[in-house]
């Protein structure tokens, strides 16, 4: 399993990737994968609200990946403050995909959850 | 282009509506034809903003239900979905039509219906507007919220209270409108004691699940005596995108499709935000207000809190926001919400705004979909 940002010919990065790069319109042409790096946290909330087939909190966070200046959100296990380092793990499935609206046959449901490293 | 004027406006009552949403549609349009003494048969065009009647109740096809409902047989249809800024898409789509010169007359009806729906289930319909990444992780438009409403506070060293204090001004607001879902007054400590629903947002910061139409009437400006004394003139509306995905945007605490549907639309208008007397900006949570409105220029970035702690945004301030209280007690029927927030800029500036009634003479309307994804900004001027 691998966490990918795509890729395009002058080195933007966007996670997740997207057919043409969103900030010049190449073809994202390669993937990096991200897994294995650390990320800053830049803000973070905690749902207690969350919507069928959804963990109640749920603690989010948007995190950078300072080295490749690339931003995730993602699912936090543990606490977390702005400023903290964390990490990824792979989590199989992040919200249960029957109970919601979205069709589940239409998109992944597994995924990378941030911890504090 | 034609210059476009808004002739009439109505709204039905905002809250939990026996009716299903092709009854809310009916009530707004004929309550509006008959403000103005027009014909339905007389409509060229007709529009429906809606977000999401097939998934909230399995009725699609709206807009020709409609046309047949008030007696529009004939006239052009069109469903107007931008999410949550889909009464703003529908004034950008009924002002082109006029512009154009493609219609002399068109309805433009908003609503949606929702309190039917769990809470849960209601928040899962509009978070599927976000992208695969977003959804599986479990995201609500409440968390995004949520997201930047620490960001924002961390970045400007703006107290916590400042949010409290534009629910409170909006409730406040409300009160004065009898078509909200809420009139009833709270105060600082309701607000900062309410539940935590998308820390540091509790629930106080979130607007309701709501059901409810509105509806607006259109036609060229040079007609507009015919029909009414007072009308409104459309002297700038423009719409614009931002990122899909929410954490792709450099700063979290600017939307730059706000920013860039406001400079289009004042430039337009030629005018800028010292010209504007009286705003609706799109608080479906304290937060988006500040953002809205440093992000349409009418403060810098970062000092929006203030406006709001120093009273300058409430009614009897220097730039009041929501007289009509706002998403926040008015409520958010989803597609309705810019269409209502269209109606209350139209009876400020004809005068008939009630006990809400302000000195105004330019409004505008700010129409957030998504999290800011795709929004509409319209001005309104009183008609010359
Ligand atoms: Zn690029």
């Amino acid at each position: 399993m691998s966490l990918d940002a795509g890729r395009c010919p002058n080195g933007h990065l966007s996670c997740p990737p997207h057919p043409r790069c969103p900030e010049c319109g190449e073809p994202q042409s390669e993937t990096v994968d991200l897994a294995d790096e650390t990320a800053t946290v830049v803000t973070w909330t905690t749902s207690y609200a969350t919507p069928p087939g959804v963990r109640e909190p749920n603690t989010l966070a948007i995190v950078e990946f300072e080295a490749y200046d690339v931003r995730l959100l993602g699912q936090v296990d543990g606490d977390v403050e702005i400023g903290d380092t964390v990490e990824a793990t792979y989590t199989e499935e992040l919200r249960d995909p029957e109970a919601g609206i979205r069709e589940p046959a239409s998109q992944a449901w597994d995924g990378y959850r941030f911890s504090p490293s | 282009m034609t210059d476009v004027a808004i002739i009439g406006a109505s709204m039905t009552q905002f809250g939990e509506r026996d009716g299903w949403v092709c009854d809310l549609l009916a009530e707004a349009a004929t309550a509006c034809l008959d403000d103005t003494g027009v014909r339905a048969d007389a409509l060229d065009h007709l529009y429906v903003s809606n977000m999401a009647s097939g998934e909230f109740e399995g009725q699609t096809g709206v807009p020709n239900a409609l046309a047949h409902d008030i007696g529009a047989l004939g006239a052009y249809t069109q469903r107007v979905d931008q999410t949550s800024s889909s009464g703003g898409a529908g004034i950008y789509a009924a002002w082109q039509s006029i512009a154009s010169g493609a219609s002399d007359l068109t309805l433009l009806v908003g609503g949606e219906k929702m309190t039917h729906r769990t809470t849960g289930e209601a928040t899962d319909v509009i978070a599927s507007l976000t992208h695969p990444h977003e959804y599986k992780h479990g995201v609500t438009l409440p968390s995004f919220a949520g997201l930047t409403a620490r960001a924002y506070l961390d970045q400007y060293d703006a107290p916590r209270e400042a949010l409290a204090e534009v629910a409170v001004k909006n409730h406040a607001n409300g009160v004065d409108n009898p078509h909200a879902q809420f009139r009833k007054e709270i105060n600082r400590e309701t607000a900062l004691d309410s539940p935590l629903v998308a820390d540091p947002l509790r629930l106080y910061d979130f607007c309701p699940i709501t059901d409810g139409s509105a509806a607006l009437l259109f036609c060229p400006v040079d007609v507009a005596r015919e029909y009414t004394d007072d009308y409104v003139r459309v002297a700038g509306v423009a719409g614009a995108t931002d990122t899909h995905v929410v954490h792709e945007r450099p700063d979290p605490t600017t939307m730059n499709g706000v920013v860039k549907s406001g400079e289009r639309a004042f430039e337009q208008a030629g005018l800028s935000p010292e010209d504007v007397d009286v705003a609706e900006l799109h608080d479906m949570f304290t937060i988006l207000e500040f953002l809205q409105y440093e992000d349409l220029g009418f403060a810098e970035k970062g000092h929006a809190w203030e406006d709001a702690m120093d009273g300058t945004t409430a009614r009897d301030g220097d730039l009041p926001i929501n007289t009509s209280g706002g998403l926040k007690s008015k409520g958010h029927p989803l597609g309705a919400s810019g269409v209502a927030q269209g109606y209350e800029i139209y009876k400020q500036l004809v005068g008939e705004a009630g006990d809400r009634q302000v000195d105004a003479e330019v409004g505008l309307a700010c129409n957030v979909g998504g999290f800011g994804n795709c929004v509409t900004t319209a001005i309104f001027e009183v008609g010359a």
